[in-house]
Order: C-alpha cells, then structure tokens, then sequence
C-alpha cells in the first residue's frame, strides 16, 4: 500500500498546522516523520486513516483519496499504534489481538490461531499473557501486545504515533529491535512519527523532517546525516 | 396489630413498588439515551444538564401540584404522580451516564476508532460496557430517592405508602405513620442493596 500528500495544508483558525505538504511513502519503506512537538507530523499521519481530514489538498491511500474510501474498511487495512496503546481495558490481551479479526468476522479459531502466532511473534508467551487484563501488563508489555494487535489482520499499512515514547530505556531498544525483526517477516509499508533521532536513524528507510509544519528535508538515513539543513543540524545535534 | 391493617399494608406496598417501578423504567428509557447524545454534542450538554438540575431543585410536593392543572399528563391520580417521579430520577441518571461514557480513555476510544469501530460498535463494544458501572450508580440513587419521595404521591392520590403516612398525619396516629414510613425505608434499603449487587456483577472487571 502505498500513501501520497498532494499539496496537503490543515488549519485550525489561522494557524497552519501542516502546509503544503507533498510526500509518497512507497510500497515497503518505512517513512519517519521526525520533527519537534508541534511540527504536524502526528495530523499528517492521522490523514492516513481518515481520522482528521485534511483542509485542504489530497491524501491518497493505494491511489485513490481518503475521502473516497469507506472510513471503515480504510482504517481496517490500516495497523495504528499509538503510544498510549489504548487496548480495551475490559478485554483480555487475545481479545484485544483478535479484535480486527472478530470485526472482520473470522472464524473464532483462525482468529486463536493469528493471535497466538502473533503474540509469540512479539515476544509474548501466548498460554501466558494471552487471558490476562490489559492492567496485568507492564508498559513494554502492553506495547508489544498494541503492535500484536495492529499486525492481526495482516493490514497493508502500518502506523506508528511515538509508539515507543513512554518506554523505559531499556524496553525501547528491545521493542525497536523487535520493529527491525517484524519488518523483515511481514514487509509491510509503514509511516512512523516520532521526535527521537536516534529511532528516526535506527528505523527509517527515508526520513521525512517536518518542521512548522513544513516539509523540509526528505533524505535516506545516511544522507540525513550530512544534511546541513539548520533544522536537521539541530536534530543532529542530539547525537552527541 | 389493628384488623385489617396487614392486607392494607400489603396492598400499598405492592402499589408503592408498581408506582416506583414504572416511573424508573421510563426514567431509564429516556434518561439513558438522552445521555448517550449529549456526551456527543457538547453543545447540548450545559442546557440539558441544566434543565434536569432545576427540575431536581423544586421541592416534590410543588412539583406534584404544578402537574395538576397541565392537560394530557396532569389531574389528580396516578399518573400525574408517576410522571413526577420520572422528571425527579432524570438527573442522576443523566449525569452518571455522562460521566461514564466521557471518562472512557481518550487513547481507547482512538485506537477503537482506528481500528474501524463503527460508532455504533464504539458505543455497544467499548463505551457502554465501560460506562455501565456509573450509569448503574446514577439509576441505583435515583431508585432509591424514588421510592422515598413516592410517599407523598398520595397527596395528589397516587395511592402507595404515602397514604398510610397522610392518614397518620390527619389523625396524629403514630401508628399508621410508621406503617408507611418504616416499609418504605425497608424497600429502599433493599433497592439500594439489590442494585448495588448487580453493578458488583455487571462491572467490566469483575472477572
């Protein structure tokens, strides 16, 4: 799947929140959209899921508009991971990994099957975690069973808002490796927001850096690294 | 204990329970789903909020006699008093519904969305069943304020416990005070017991 932003601008009253924005994520890259708190790239990735529209300017999923989708069945193909997980705290860890699937109307043991296969994928022993309660979870626990529940129903096209932003420093890296793994299983297109370089590196295959809402850079990792771009300089910066 | 006073006791408190029950079921009909669409539209939150609370605030028994005179729902007699006790039950269930569907977490109620929950599956999956807790509070006070204010529906001669209580006030007898007051105590401590065990039960986490 793939996403493009044609001249893309979101105001609320008279600020501009993101500004012309032009940018294709190409089928299998992970785009990151890196900018400071602010900078639009959590509106632009909302776009890609219907759940802000844009005030002007076109966002087209798979070719074809935003706007002309069924949100439904859009953000059905459509894995989101947010950093504050938001599992549904009145089901249990399976339920909450099976739930695309149950909408979807699967039969209840293939959706078994998918959200064993995937917890033991994130790391998750299945027999284990899988009838706990969401509040049972530690924080990284909780994320690996948040990505678990993205990947359910095989979507094309995975998003990620700071998903990994309120982890400890430790379970960061963990998770961030365990992205690298499950990008080389599954392969899907993914748009990933965060304000870290160091995960913007570490993940992309393109970074995007949004700034004022702007885009201003659009460079592989090692090239971003010796971009002289004053915004990108500043981001750089924080490596040392 | 006087002659016939037990079947007469009987008879009043089956009514007193008949007359609480049906004003609390149509306060639940109206009053839920009234939430439910305000928790929507903010907009129309303030106002009917406002409106359920000035209701509350008139003293019962002016409430009673303001029905009177209005054609269709007034007069004397039961069902002026039943709708009363409905405008009386709003409030509480109203505002506890509110409440509960807003304190589902904003990340939750995101992520169900992205995950391409229609509304009406936000609503039944996700917001009612995290809501039902508080929304069974709201309808667990207001039973119990019905079923002490419904005493004085035999004022306007809707029958229940209140009219032992009347009786008992006209000819200072003691007596018959009590047979209406302590049976009506009795069945609010009941409804509040009862109810309070199936929110217990109903509780997304009890399991």
């Amino acid at each position: 799947m793939t996403v493009e932003y044609r001249d893309v601008c979101y105001r609320i009253g008279d600020r501009m929140i993101l500004d012309h924005l032009n940018l294709r994520v190409e089928e299998g890259e992970t785009l990151v959209l890196l900018g400071r708190s602010g900078s639009g790239k959590t509106t632009a990735l909302k776009m890609a899921n219907s759940l802000i529209s844009s005030t002007s300017g076109t966002v087209l999923v798979d070719g074809k508009p935003t706007t002309g989708w069924d949100p439904v069945r859009l953000r059905r193909s459509i894995g989101y991971v947010i950093q504050d997980v938001g599992l549904f705290p009145h089901y249990t860890v399976q339920r909450n990994v099976g739930l695309v699937p149950e909408l979807e109307g699967w039969p209840a043991d293939r959706i078994a099957a998918r959200t064993e296969e995937l917890l033991d994928k994130v790391g998750l022993d299945p027999g284990l975690y899988g009838p706990r309660y969401p509040r049972q979870l530690s924080g990284g626990q909780r994320q690996r069973v948040g990505v678990a529940r993205a990947l359910a129903a095989d979507p094309s096209l995975l998003l990620f808002d700071e998903p990994f932003g309120a982890l400890d420093p430790v379970t960061r890296v963990e998770l961030q490796r365990q992205f690298l793994e499950l990008r080389r299983t599954f392969g899907k297109t993914s748009l990933f927001v965060t304000h870290d370089v160091h995960e913007a590196l570490k993940l992309g295959s393109r970074i995007a850096l949004l700034s004022e809402g702007r885009l201003v850079q659009d460079l592989p990792p090692a090239e971003f690294l010796k971009s002289s771009h004053p915004e990108a300089r500043a981001f750089l910066e924080c490596l040392n | 204990m006087r002659p016939g006073l037990f079947d007469e006791l009987l008879e009043l408190t089956l009514d007193h329970i008949w007359l609480c029950s049906l004003a609390m079921l149509f306060a639940v009909l109206i009053a839920v789903p009234l939430g439910i669409l305000i928790s929507r539209r903010v907009s129309l939150q303030a106002p009917v909020l406002a409106f359920a609370n000035v209701l509350q605030t008139i003293p019962s028994l002016a409430l009673f006699g303001f029905l009177i005179p209005i054609p269709v729902i007034g007069g004397i007699g039961r069902r002026t008093a039943i709708v009363a006790l409905i405008l009386f039950a709003l409030l509480p269930i109203l505002r506890n519904t509110v409440v509960g569907i807003q304190s589902v977490d904003a990340a939750v109620r995101e992520s169900a969305l992205a995950m391409g929950l229609s509304p009406w599956q936000l609503l039944t999956m996700v917001e009612l069943p995290l809501s039902v807790r508080s929304i069974l509070t709201g309808i667990r006070i207001a039973t119990v304020t019905t079923i002490g204010t419904a005493t004085i529906a035999a004022a306007i001669g809707g029958g229940g416990l209140g009219v032992f209580i009347f009786r008992g006030v006209a000819s200072v007898d003691t007596t018959l005070i009590l047979a209406g007051a302590v049976p009506a105590a009795l069945l609010a401590l009941a409804a509040d017991w009862g109810l309070g065990w199936i929110e217990q039960k109903l509780s997304p986490f009890s399991s």
